[in-house]
Formats: structure tokens, C-alpha cells, sequence
């Protein structure tokens, strides 16, 4: 049996829209990932304690506040507390493509805009974490 | 790595303990486990199963904040179901427990059934011996939604918490039968819903049927969602816990576990074994004949039995003891 890709979709900041979050969680479900779901306004830092402690090979981050700048950098810095800086950190919602190459920077692996088909999340997630 | 893997994991690395419960959940902790398992034993472990919706992750909650309060380490495994059609599942019961996400004294596994049915997943028992290992003095292990019949939780547990609603109405008679019998301790939870009366006096007359036993299962009310009468219910599983250390009871049941646990990887290996011994060819040949409905599953499986040479059953059978 292959082993399931466990992924942590997470929504951080204070805005209470988690449809697209669920959508991708369900998505990346029925594509045979096991996928942990904690609800909105996720501080970072329980965000990187949640991926310690479920070891999850992935975190997804659905932002819509416009906060990704802040968000981002804080959540990469708690990884880095737990010594989880090889986890690989993707993004979704409404973020400005503007913004998107300072994010890749930062190391945000990818940054899934508004339409994007879910199953574009589903390769790229087995196309970088498949074993 | 493994057996540094273990050390870390006594000594106190939480990121040492999630990889450890990653190999368990994989089935790829043997060497681990072997170094983890001497030091098993300390943990009280409390089960808690009930209906899908009963409020067990939120009940499970409120369990561990009030045994943090008393100063005590809690771990916890949570298991969802996993789609039989995908094998992908998701996991939302830590949804419920977002408050001691933070809390250094609390590590929160969830884990995906992966195809097991009765209520359990097959390697949550090593997770379980990991948390011991680690050293939380309370293992709680949360079931998925159960029906009838899924009682896995009482083999790996000491303890096994039944959690119940108001207003399920004829639903008791679901689980009088299976589930039912394996409480040692009952709460009757969202008990400010209307019909909780009704189903502790359906609950009082249930257990008055039963037959005579040297425990009867506490039946306690809760509202997990504002905390209310969980330090109760925690008193009524101690008091349990108490009863089972002075009655011996709590040994015999964990040696039973012991007979279980050998009995299931037993079962494994001797899957593997006989599967690897029967023949590759002329399956095909015998299936077509089993479709063809000219011959049944019971005597084609004798057939491959047969063509794969296994040393036939003795005739005493005292191997077969132990289960």
C-alpha cells in the first residue's frame, strides 16, 4: 500500500471565509490525501505546531485578508523554531500576482489563484511530494 | 536513526515523538517500538467511542483541560474514517481542540482509519505505546463515529468512555447490543438538549438488565461545548481506574490485550506467509471457475490451500491456546 500524503490546510487571519479552504481540503481528500482541517483564524504559530505534531508532509494556506505578507514570513519563522524548514508551504485565495514572486521568494513553494482547478493543487502536490 | 529515534522520543522531542507515530501509522516502527515498549506501562488509557455527532472530540477537549489543570500530561490519538473508495480521509476532530494546540503538557495525533472497520485503525495501539513511552500519564484515544458493532477501543484501552445524546430517540436500540457492553463509564453528553432524562432512565433500566457484573458503568451528563459536569465524569473514570488496580482487574485486561496484539501480528504474518506460498499460476483458472459459478469460494480457496504444500493443522491444536 502507498502511503497517504497527509496535508495541513490551514486558514490564518481574522476574516470568516473558509469555503475555499474546505473545497481544497474535500478536494485533495477525494484524491486519496489524508488532510488535517483545523478551522479559521489560525494563529502561526499554532499552525507550525499542528504540522510538528501531525508530521504532515504539506501545509496549505488559504489567505483572503490581504495579509499573506505578514502571515507568510511568521509562519515560516515558527517553522523554523521546530526545525521544520524543509516542509513544503503553499498558498491559495486572493492574493495579488503582484505579490506572488516576493512570496516565492520567501519560500512559498506555489500560489494557487482565484479559478484555479483543484486539480491543479492535486498534481503539484503529488508531483513534488509523491515518493 | 530508529534507535536514536527512541531516545530522542524519551527524552522528550516532540518532533522525534511525530516521526515515531508516522513510522507506527506506516507499519515501519518495529525498531522503535522494540526500544519504546520496555518503557510502556505508566499510562492510564481512556477510550472514547460513541455516534458520529455525540461530541466526543469536543468531550475529549474538555477531558484533557481538566486533567491539565490537575497538573497531568495528556496525549491524544483522534481517528476519522478514511474513504474505502479513495483511501483519503479528513481529519477535523483537533478542530475541536484548537485551545490545547499550544499546550506543552498536550500532543494531539490525528490518524485515518485506513481501512479498518471496527471503530479503530490497525496500528493505533502503536501510537498508543509511543505516548506511554513518551511519558503522558493519560492516553486519550478517540474512536470514529461508531454504529453497533465497532469495539475495537475496548481491546486497546483501560478504560472505555461511551458517549451518548439526547434525542436519538429509538436510536438506543442500536446500541444496546455491541457497544453498550463495553462501557465502563457512560456520559450522556449535550444533556441540556431535551430527552436526557428520558435516556438516562432508558440507560437505568438497560444496565438493571444486564447481567450481574463486578462494575457497573457509570452514567454521568455533560456539556462538553461549556465544560459542564466533565470534572464528574473524570471523578467517575477514576474512581473506575481505582476499582480496576485494586480488583486486578485492570492487569487481566491488559494481558488480554497482550494475547490480542500477538494474535493480530500473528495473523499478519502468517497472511504474508501463506500468500507468498500459494501458487502464482492457475489463480486466474480457479477464479473463472468460482465466476462460473461451478465451484465455491470456500473450496477454491481449499484448492490453492492444497497446491501450496502448508504442513496440515495438527490434530491437538494447542497452539491455538492462547486466543
Amino acid at each position: 500500500m502507498m502511503k497517504p500524503i497527509r496535508v495541513l490546510v490551514a486558514k490564518p487571519g481574522l476574516d470568516g471565509h473558509d469555503r475555499g479552504a474546505k473545497v481544497v481540503a474535500r478536494a485533495l481528500r477525494d484524491a486519496g490525501f489524508e488532510v488535517i482541517y483545523t478551522g479559521l483564524r489560525q494563529p502561526p504559530e499554532r499552525i507550525a505546531e499542528v504540522a510538528l505534531q501531525e508530521d504532515v508532509d504539506a501545509i496549505g494556506l488559504s489567505l483572503l485578508s490581504g495579509a499573506h505578507n505578514t502571515i507568510f514570513p511568521r509562519l515560516f519563522a515558527e517553522l523554523h523554531a521546530r526545525e521544520l524548514d524543509d516542509l513544503l508551504v503553499f498558498g491559495g485565495g486572493v492574493i495579488p500576482e503582484g505579490d506572488v514572486p516576493g512570496l516565492k521568494a520567501m519560500g512559498v513553494a506555489e500560489v494557487f489563484g482565484p479559478g484555479t482547478p483543484t486539480a491543479a493543487v492535486i498534481d503539484f502536490l503529488k508531483g513534488r511530494l509523491a515518493a | 536513526m530508529s534507535a536514536d529515534l527512541a531516545g530522542k522520543v524519551l527524552a522528550g522531542s516532540r518532533r522525534a515523538l511525530a516521526r515515531a507515530l508516522t513510522l507506527a501509522e506506516n507499519g515501519e516502527a518495529a525498531e522503535v517500538l522494540r526500544a519504546l515498549v520496555p518503557h510502556t506501562g505508566s499510562a492510564r488509557v481512556i477510550g472514547v467511542t460513541g455516534p458520529p455527532g455525540a461530541g466526543k472530540s469536543t468531550l475529549v477537549d474538555g477531558l484533557a483541560k481538566v486533567l491539565r489543570a490537575r497538573g497531568e500530561s495528556v496525549g491524544i490519538v483522534a481517528v476519522d474514517p478514511s474513504s474505502p473508495f479513495t483511501g483519503g480521509a479528513l481529519l477535523g476532530d483537533r478542530l475541536r481542540m484548537n485551545d490545547l494546540a499550544l499546550d506543552p503538557g498536550v500532543f494531539i495525533r490525528s490518524m485515518a482509519s485506513r481501512g479498518s472497520l471496527g471503530g479503530l485503525a490497525r496500528r493505533t495501539g502503536d501510537l498508543v505505546k509511543i505516548l506511554d513511552a513518551a511519558g503522558f500519564a493519560t492516553v486519550l484515544v478517540e474512536t470514529v463515529g461508531v454504529g453497533q458493532s465497532e469495539v475495537d477501543v475496548a481491546a486497546a484501552a483501560d478504560a472505555t468512555l461511551l458517549v451518548l445524546t439526547p434525542g436519538m430517540g429509538d436510536g438506543i436500540q442500536a446500541i444496546k447490543a455491541g457497544i453498550l457492553e463495553i462501557a465502563d463509564a457512560i456520559a450522556i453528553n449535550k444533556a441540556d438538549l431535551p430527552g436526557a432524562d428520558r435516556l438516562d432512565a432508558e440507560l437505568a433500566a438497560m444496565l438493571a438488565l444486564a447481567p450481574p457484573a463486578p462494575w457497573t458503568p457509570p452514567v454521568r451528563r455533560t456539556a462538553a461545548a461549556t465544560g459542564e459536569g466533565i470534572a464528574a465524569l473524570l471523578d467517575a473514570l477514576d474512581d473506575f481506574h481505582a476499582w480496576q488496580a485494586e480488583t486486578g482487574e485492570r492487569a487481566r485486561r491488559r494481558a488480554r490485550r497482550c494475547r490480542a496484539e500477538l494474535a493480530a501480528a500473528l495473523e499478519d504474518g502468517i497472511r504474508a506467509q501463506v500468500l507468498a506460498a500459494l501458487p502464482r499460476d492457475g489463480i486466474e483458472a480457479v477464479i473463472a471457475r468460482v465466476e462460473a459459478r461451478r465451484l465455491t469460494p470456500a473450496d477454491a480457496a481449499a484448492e490453492l490451500l492444497a497446491a501450496a504444500r502448508l504442513p496440515e493443522p495438527g490434530a491437538d491444536g494447542r497452539i491455538l491456546e492462547f486466543y
